[in-house]
C-alpha cells in the first residue's frame, strides 16, 4: 500500500504545483497575485470536460482547447483587468489584485450560470487501465498525469533559464524598469506571462479532471487557495519552490489519510506549512531579500 | 514588495477562514393545519414557501392540498388549511405559529419544515396545547419536546439500522469499513448510527476514514480501503461527494455493496456516478415504486396535479393530512386535547408511506423500504 499511496501523493502533489506554478509566474513579474487563477484553472477543466465527455474528443484535443481557451482568457485579464491599472498615478499597487478578485467572482458566477451547481462527470476514455508492477496497481492515468506534470515543469525550467525570452522574463521580474531601460519590451513580456501562466492553469484543469473524474465550479476556490498555500510556503515568485511545495502538500495530505487520521487531513497538512514558515519566514525558497525574487 | 507580501499572506488568510467557516447542512420540518368535519376543522401549515428550501415547502404544501381535497371529497371531515410561510427562519416560523394557534385559532399544526424550526415552534405549540405533526423534521429530540409534538418523518437512526440489516443478512458482511463526512452535522449523525449499528451487529470495523465537504479527491481514503478488503463500506455522506466517492472507489476495483446514509437517497447519485451507483444500498420511507395502488393512485394524481412527481417530502405531507384526518374522526370535533389524544392513539395507519404508527414518544414506527441500486435504477433490495 506504500508505494500506492506514494503514487497517489505524487499525482496530486504534481498537479498541485501546476496550479500553483501559474500563481508565481504571475506574481514573479507583478508583484500581485493573480486572485482569478483559480477560476480560470476552473474554465479549463469545464472545457476539457466538454470535449472529452460531450464531444468525444481525444485527451490531446482537451488539452489544446483548454490551453487555446485559458490562454485567450489570460490575454483578456491582462488587457482589461491588469493593463488599465499599470503606472497610473496614484493608483495603488493592490488595485491590480483586487481587479483579479473581482474577475474571480465574475468567472465563478459565470461558470454556476453556465454549467449550473453540480458535479460533472469527467470521463476519461482510459480511466480504468491499470497495471500491476510487481504487488502494486499503477494506474495509466496516474502516469499520464505525471509525465505531463513533469514535462511542464521541466519545459518550464528550460525556457526560463535557457532562452532570450526566459532571460528577458526573469529582467522583468527582477526589476520593471531596468528591464525596459535595457530593451525588453515589459508589457509584451508580462501579457506573454500572464498568457501562459492562464495556460498552465487550462492544463491544471485538464489533469484535475483526468484525476478526480469530476469537476464542478467550486474546484478553482479549493485548488486555489492549496496553490496559494504552496507559494507562500514554497517562496512567493519562486518556480522551484511551488514545484517542491506543491509535492510536499500533496504527499502530506495523501500520507495523513494513509498513516494517519483522516480528518485531520487538511489540518496537519496546513500545520506542517506553518511550522515550516516559523522556522524559514520566506518560504522554502524565498530569498532573504524581499525584493530578490528567484 | 514586503508590504504586498504581508497584504498578500492577510489576504490568504480570511479567504481560508472564510472557507473553513463552511455552512451546516439542514433538513426541513414540517407543516401544519387543524380539520374537522361534519368534523369542520381548521389545520395550519407553516412550510418554507419562499427562500432556500423553497424546493421542500413546495412538495409539503403541494402534498396537503392534494390530502386535503381527497379527505373533504368523502366527506366525514371537512379541513380548512391556513398556509403560512417559515422563509426557513426560526423566528419567522415561531410568528407564523404564533399567528396560527392565537388568531387562527387552528386546531393542530402540520410543520415546520426544518428540525431548527421545530426547535422552537414546537414548544410554543405545546405549551398552548396545540398538536403540532412534523412531516420533515428528523433531528433528535423532536417528538421529546413535549406530549403535542408528533412527527412522521423517518430518522436515520431508524432508516440506517434497516439497510445495513438487510444488507448484512444478504451479503453475509463481517468486514466493514466506515467513511464520512466530519464537517456536517447531518453526515456525522448518520455516521453514528452505523457505527453504533456496526457493533450491535458485531461487525469488524476495519477502519473509519473521514472526509471534508467539497473534497474532490478520495483516492488517498480509498487506496487505505480497498487494501483492507472489507466486505462492504457503509458511507455517510451528501449525494454531491457520495456520488463522486462511489465513482471514484468503482474505478479502483473496489466493488463491495455500500450502504449509504439518508444523503445518498436520490436519483441525483445515479446521475452523477452512472454505472457506479450499481451495489448502492440505503433505506427510504418513501419508494415511488412500490407496487400498492395507494402509491400508484398518490404518484398519477400528483404528477397530473402538479406535472411532477412527488418526493419523500410530498408524500410525508400527503400521509400527515391523512393521520391528523383520521384522528379529528375519532375525536368526533375540533377539539386539541381530543385531537391530540386521538393522534396519539394512531396505529397501524396504511397510507403511501407503508404502514404507520406513533410510539410511546410520538415518534415514528415503520418498516422503512431497503432499495438498491441496480441497472441504474433504485429497485426494492430483496
Amino acid at each position: 500500500m506504500f508505494l500506492e499511496q506514494l503514487i497517489n501523493g505524487v499525482t496530486l502533489g504534481s498537479i498541485y504545483a501546476i496550479v500553483a506554478l501559474g500563481y508565481t509566474l504571475v506574481f514573479g513579474v507583478l508583484d500581485i497575485i493573480n486572485m482569478a487563477h483559480g477560476e480560470i484553472f476552473m474554465f479549463g477543466a469545464f472545457v476539457g470536460m466538454l470535449l472529452v465527455s460531450k464531444a468525444g474528443a481525444p485527451l490531446p484535443v482537451a488539452f489544446l482547447g483548454a490551453i487555446v481557451v485559458t490562454g485567450a482568457m489570460g490575454l483578456l485579464l491582462e488587457r482589461f483587468a491588469l493593463r488599465p491599472l499599470r503606472g497610473r498615478p496614484g493608483a495603488s499597487h493592490l488595485a491590480s489584485l483586487i481587479s483579479t478578485i473581482g474577475v474571480s467572482i465574475l468567472l465563478e458566477n459565470v461558470a454556476h450560470r453556465i454549467f449550473g451547481a453540480g458535479n460533472h462527470l469527467f470521463e476519461t476514455p482510459f480511466a480504468e487501465i491499470r497495471f500491476q508492477v510487481g504487488s502494486v496497481t499503477v494506474y495509466l492515468v496516474q502516469a499520464v498525469i505525471l509525465l505531463i506534470s513533469l514535462l511542464m515543469m521541466a519545459g518550464l525550467a528550460l525556457w526560463l533559464s535557457r532562452t532570450r525570452a526566459g532571460k528577458a522574463l526573469r529582467a522583468t521580474a527582477e526589476n520593471l524598469e531596468t528591464a525596459g531601460l535595457l530593451g525588453v519590451d515589459t508589457n509584451r513580456m508580462i501579457t506573454a506571462t500572464v498568457v501562459i501562466a492562464s495556460a498552465m492553469g487550462g492544463v491544471a484543469g485538464v489533469l484535475v479532471g483526468m484525476a478526480f473524474n469530476y469537476i464542478n465550479n467550486q474546484i478553482g476556490l479549493s485548488m486555489g487557495l492549496k496553490g496559494l498555500a504552496i507559494i507562500i510556503f514554497g517562496g512567493m515568485g519562486s518556480v522551484y519552490g511551488a514545484m517542491a511545495g506543491g509535492l510536499i502538500l500533496g504527499l502530506s495530505e495523501t500520507f495523513v489519510v494513509a498513516y494517519g487520521p483522516s480528518g485531520y487531513r487538511d489540518a496537519i497538512a496546513f500545520a506542517t506549512i506553518i511550522v515550516i514558515l516559523l522556522i524559514k519566514p520566506q518560504g522554502l525558497f524565498g530569498q532573504a531579500l524581499p525584493e530578490a525574487r528567484r | 514588495m514586503r508590504r504586498n507580501a504581508r497584504a498578500v499572506a492577510v489576504l490568504t488568510s480570511v479567504l481560508f477562514a472564510l472557507v473553513f467557516m463552511g455552512a451546516e447542512k439542514e433538513k426541513a420540518a414540517p407543516a401544519a393545519r387543524p380539520a374537522a368535519a361534519p368534523v369542520k376543522a381548521k389545520i395550519g401549515v407553516i412550510a418554507i414557501v419562499t427562500g432556500p428550501g423553497a424546493g421542500y415547502g413546495e412538495a409539503i404544501v403541494n402534498g396537503v392540498k392534494l390530502a386535503r381535497d381527497e379527505v373533504n371529497a368523502k366527506g366525514d371531515v371537512n379541513i380548512e388549511l391556513k398556509i403560512e410561510d417559515s422563509s426557513a427562519k426560526q423566528e419567522q416560523a415561531l410568528a407564523a405559529g404564533q399567528k396560527l394557534i392565537n388568531s387562527e385559532q387552528v386546531v393542530a399544526i402540520i410543520g415546520p419544515t426544518l428540525s431548527n424550526e421545530m426547535k422552537v415552534v414546537g414548544p410554543e405549540a405545546n405549551a398552548s396545547g396545540v398538536p403540532i405533526l412534523g412531516t420533515s423534521t428528523t433531528a433528535k429530540g423532536i417528538p421529546q419536546i413535549g406530549k403535542f409534538v408528533f412527527r412522521n418523518a423517518l430518522p436515520e437512526s431508524q432508516a440506517i439500522p434497516a439497510s445495513i440489516g438487510k444488507a448484512v443478512k444478504k451479503y453475509n458482511i463481517k468486514k466493514v469499513a466506515l467513511l464520512y463526512g466530519n464537517d456536517d452535522v447531518f453526515t456525522k449523525s448518520g455516521f453514528d448510527t452505523m457505527k453504533e449499528v456496526s457493533e450491535k451487529l458485531q461487525l469488524a470495523v476495519l477502519t473509519v476514514q473521514e472526509f471534508q465537504k467539497g473534497q474532490s479527491d478520495y483516492k488517498a481514503q480509498l487506496t487505505k480501503i480497498a487494501s483492507l478488503k472489507p466486505d462492504a463500506v457503509f458511507c455517510s455522506a451528501l449525494y454531491e461527494e457520495g456520488a463522486v466517492i462511489l465513482s471514484q472507489a468503482r474505478r479502483m476495483g473496489l466493488k463491495v455493496p455500500f450502504v449509504g446514509g439518508n444523503g445518498f437517497n436520490s436519483p441525483k447519485v445515479i446521475e452523477i456516478a452512472k454505472d457506479a451507483a450499481d451495489g448502492l444500498i440505503v433505506a427510504t420511507p418513501w419508494f415511488e415504486g412500490r407496487n400498492d395502488p395507494k402509491v400508484k393512485a398518490f404518484v398519477a394524481k400528483y404528477e397530473k396535479t402538479y406535472g411532477k412527481k412527488p418526493d419523500q417530502f410530498a408524500a410525508q405531507a400527503y400521509d400527515a393530512l391523512y393521520v391528523m384526518a383520521n384522528a379529528l374522526k375519532a375525536a368526533g370535533k375540533a377539539d386539541r386535547d381530543l385531537l391530540r389524544d386521538a393522534l396519539a392513539a394512531t396505529k397501524d395507519f396504511e397510507g403511501v408511506l407503508g404502514k404507520f404508527s406513533f410510539d410511546a414518544e410520538r415518534d415514528v414506527v415503520m418498516e422503512p423500504t431497503v432499495l438498491i441500486v441496480r441497472d441504474g435504477k433504485f429497485q426494492i433490495f430483496q
